[in-house]
């Protein structure tokens, strides 16, 4: 077995592979929330008045900023990947910095508004939904386990973006190896696609 | 990955010198071959205890009435079995075992795209079969729901629900992990030459599985996640009395779980695939029937799970959909029969245990998969529903069929992996009472369900004695047989002969590397200028 | 080795122009769901996210600039996530 062979092989680096690796996870995430789509589908078909009904308890101006930032966050994440490649590494930070900082202004928001349904006796099991009748116990129900695990989404891509943005910071994220940046955009995006179908869903069709 | 002291020839991957020494060098080894070997002992460890379960779910069914455990225990072990042996055995089966350890050969590259995830794949694997197997012990008692977790009694139930269904969605991304790896390996680490029609048939089998895999196990880790909202939070979403539809629930489960089932039988059909031309002497009849057929097997297959509702209080358009798309998933199934027979047709058989084992394949799987569509048609479906008769039809395909392919494939490969060969004598010996017992014990279960008796039930009535009697009988007799071909593999794996790099005459890349391979599979990567089964 | 990343390096621009387009699709769609449109509502806002992620799709996730295979598995995916609605709603419908 020769050297060179050796060192090929440890060396062995393919960014179209994890490009594609990337993209098969974001498939599965995605079918994780297709099948709550489809609860809720199926849902709203069988409760259509309810649902309706349960919607406009939601408030539509937190849920239109928290999509126009979150647009803007998968904007900015887009553009660091276009920076990392013109080597501007002050500029690739910025943008990632505002990206995390959005990402939690995300949370901020979810946090008040989900505390704000708390105050009103609004969660999972609680007295005061299951009184409200089957449609909207299965509406907030849908609501707090959709809009959660989106959030859960939202935090594992604030800590890989930070992950990413020290590597940049240390140098040992460049232009020359921008994969790791690439996945983690890849990531983001799919965190805001999500949210594109959830936040008409919930807010708007009321 | 250290490799530095490998100047001496045929240093194989077992000897090795890696950072670890002992048992540490091969938990945390990312080579393929070596996770490969640790999924095959982690999963025979599981199904040794699985078997163990349903011999004493066949013992207790010996006689009417209480003979060994009381219906609790009943219940509970058939869920244990169930979860055991489709979780944690059949699923990640073939691909885990036989695809980390020969799809990176056979397709010509030196390790699969992600080592480290493959590693990684392994861990989750054993912690996901921990969470899951600490039902038993814990307080409340294991699970006793049966391996669907049916809702609504899943969250009702007091029973240790939470670690198993917790510990099938951790295994969910075991098998995730696997997939993603599997799909970017085929599509980037293709050997110079081999085009997608050059690939041999156990990949492309891979390939598709590897493709359920990502695209199905997403909805049943929902599903569960599901379930735990329901036990913790009181959600609601399956629970009737909160407005929730359990049907709803059965189809979210069996979106994956249908799927699941090609999962586990088209690596089988991969094996077999493999295992036929080598022995027959002959080109693989109908190559591309078979590529094209494991990809429609997919496909449809993903469509087919209301089969599993008929009963359930569907509507009738969706019952006749999925009645009509499962005779439909039935047609390439046969397709891959036909080409398998034809492969033999005129050809010069070596009989060897592997040749066994691929043959006997065929005889159960037809069976399997006739029974099948009486289950699929929707009048006589609702006769056998639940009975015995469902228990037999998916033991011929599950058991029968990735069985006896995983038993093929390890008798083939068996020297590739160890360097050494068993004693074929005694395979062959293992092999004929394993078959004789099976039948033994799953085909009264056909005459006994379309009498009547339904499945789950640990009581019977006086007039199904006779069939259960045999169908117990033939449990011992098959365990006997399993005892004989184990102890023969450890033995071959220890003292066997040494052998040769190609010992039956395969025409594939994994029989141009040496026995055992080295760390790097190939010196140099070959390029590939023929069909991978150019016999004659 | 050419599989190194060399891959198409969308200017700043473009992404300004589809974050601009982006937001007035959004806040059009929350105009439209204002409007009383009974049974047309729940069809307009769920077409305009389909818009919206079909274009966060092809321009922030680079589909554009991928190559035809992953163009295909990333539609077939969305087509096998609408198959299995279809067919699941083929029970509700009909019940």
């Amino acid at each position: 077995m020769s050297q060179t062979i050796t060192v090929a092989h440890d060396i062995h680096r393919d960014d179209e592979g994890s490009k594609i690796g990337m993209w098969l996870f974001i498939f599965t995430e995605l079918l994780l929330f297709a099948g709550l789509f489809i609860v809720y589908g199926v849902y709203r078909y069988l409760n259509p008045v309810a649902f309706h009904l349960a919607a406009e308890e939601l408030n539509v101006t937190v849920g239109t900023l928290n999509t126009v930032i979150l647009l803007c966050s998968s904007a900015t994440m887009a553009m660091a990947s276009t920076a990392i490649r013109m080597r501007k590494k002050a500029l690739t930070l910025t943008l990632l910095g505002i990206t995390l900082f959005i990402a939690f202004m995300f949370m901020v928001n979810k946090y008040f508004e989900w505390k704000g349904k708390f105050g009103h006796g609004i969660f999972p099991g609680s007295e005061d939904l299951l009184q409200l009748g089957h449609g909207d116990t299965l509406f907030f129900g849908l609501y707090f386990f959709m809009t959660g695990l989106h959030a859960l989404h939202i935090i594992i891509g604030f800590i890989l973006i930070t992950i990413v943005a020290v590597r940049v910071n240390n140098n040992s994220l460049t232009s020359e190896n921008p994969v790791l940046l690439d996945n983690s955009g890849l990531y983001w995006h799919l965190v805001d696609l999500i949210w594109i179908f959830l936040f008409p869903l919930f807010y708007l069709i009321a | 990955m250290s490799n530095q002291e490998t100047e001496t020839n045929y240093v194989s991957f077992r000897e090795e010198k890696g950072k670890y020494k002992g048992i540490l060098a091969w938990i945390f080894s990312t080579d393929h071959k070596r996770i490969g070997l640790l999924y095959l002992y982690s999963i025979v460890s599981f199904f040794i205890i699985g078997v163990g379960l349903g011999a004493a779910m066949k013992l207790e069914l010996l006689a009417p009435g209480k003979t060994i455990m009381d219906p609790a225990t009943y219940n509970a072990i058939f869920t244990l079995h169930g979860v055991i042996m489709i979780f944690l055995v059949v699923v990640p089966g073939l691909p885990a075992v036989f695809g980390n350890f020969f799809l990176p050969i056979m397709i010509g590259a030196k390790d699969v795209a992600f080592p480290k995830l493959n590693l990684l794949s392994w861990w989750v694997y054993v912690v996901g079969a921990l969470i899951a197997l600490s039902a038993l012990f814990m307080g409340g008692g294991p699970p006793d729901t049966g391996w669907t977790f049916y809702a609504p009694y899943s969250f009702k139930t007091n029973t240790n629900m939470l670690p198993a269904v917790l510990g099938a969605f951790v295994l969910g991304f075991s098998s995730i992990l696997t997939g993603i790896n599997f799909i970017v390996t085929i599509h980037r680490l293709r050997a110079p030459g081999m085009s997608w029609f050059r690939l041999p048939l156990f990949p492309w089998t891979l390939y598709g599985t590897a493709w359920i895999q990502i695209l199905a196990t997403p909805i049943v880790g929902i599903t569960l996640l599901m379930i735990v909202g329901e036990r913790l939070l009181n959600i609601g979403f399956f629970d009737p009395a909160l407005g929730g539809d359990p049907i709803l629930y059965q189809h979210l489960f069996w979106i994956y779980s249908h799927p699941a089932v090609y999962i586990m039988i088209l690596p089988a059909m991969g094996a077999i695939s493999e295992i036929i031309p080598t022995f027959a002497n002959k080109s693989i009849f109908g190559y591309k029937a078979i590529v094209i057929s494991t990809l429609a097997i997919a496909f449809v297959g993903y469509f087919v799970w209301g089969h599993h509702m008929f009963t359930s209080g569907m509507s009738g358009t969706a019952l006749y959909t999925f009645s009509f798309l499962t005779f439909l998933v039935a047609i390439p199934s046969a397709i891959k029969v036909f080409n398998w027979v034809g492969t033999l047709h005129k050809a010069s058989i070596q009989l060897e245990a592997p040749f066994f084992w691929a043959a006997s394949f065929l005889f159960v799987f037809m069976i399997g998969g006739l029974s099948g569509l009486a289950l699929g048609a929707l009048a006589t479906n609702v006769h056998l529903h639940d009975t015995a008769f469902v228990v037999a039809h998916f033991h011929f395909i599950v058991f029968g069929g990735v069985g006896f392919a995983f038993m093929g494939a390890i008798h083939y490969w068996f020297p590739k992996m160890y360097g050494r060969m068993y004693n074929t004598k005694v395979a062959t010996t293992g092999w004929l009472f394993f078959f004789i017992g099976f039948c033994t014990l799953y085909l009264p279960m056909f005459f006994l369900g379309i009498d009547g008796m339904p499945r789950r039930y640990y009581d019977y009535v006086e007039r199904f004695h006779g069939p259960n009697i045999v169908s117990t009988i033939g449990s011992w007799v098959m365990i006997i047989g399993l005892i004989i071909i184990i102890a023969n593999l450890i033995k071959g794996a220890y003292s066997g002969a040494k052998t040769s790099k190609n010992p039956w005459g395969g025409r594939t890349l994994e029989w141009e590397v040496d026995s055992p391979p080295t760390l790097e599979n190939f010196e140099e990567i070959p390029v590939i200028e023929r069909s991978p089964y150019d016999y004659r | 080795m050419e599989n190194h990343n060399d891959s198409h390096i969308v200017p700043f621009k473009t992404y300004g122009i589809i974050l601009a387009v982006l937001i007035v699709l959004t806040l059009i769609s929350v105009a439209v769901t204002q409007i009383d449109l009974a049974s047309l509502t729940v069809f307009t806002a769920i077409l305009l996210a389909s818009i919206k992620s079909g274009i966060v799709l092809v321009y922030f996730m680079h589909l554009k600039f991928d190559n035809l295979m992953m163009k295909i598995f990333v539609t077939a995916v969305f087509v096998l996530v609408a198959l299995v609605m279809v067919v699941t709603f083929l029970d509700y419908n009909y019940r």
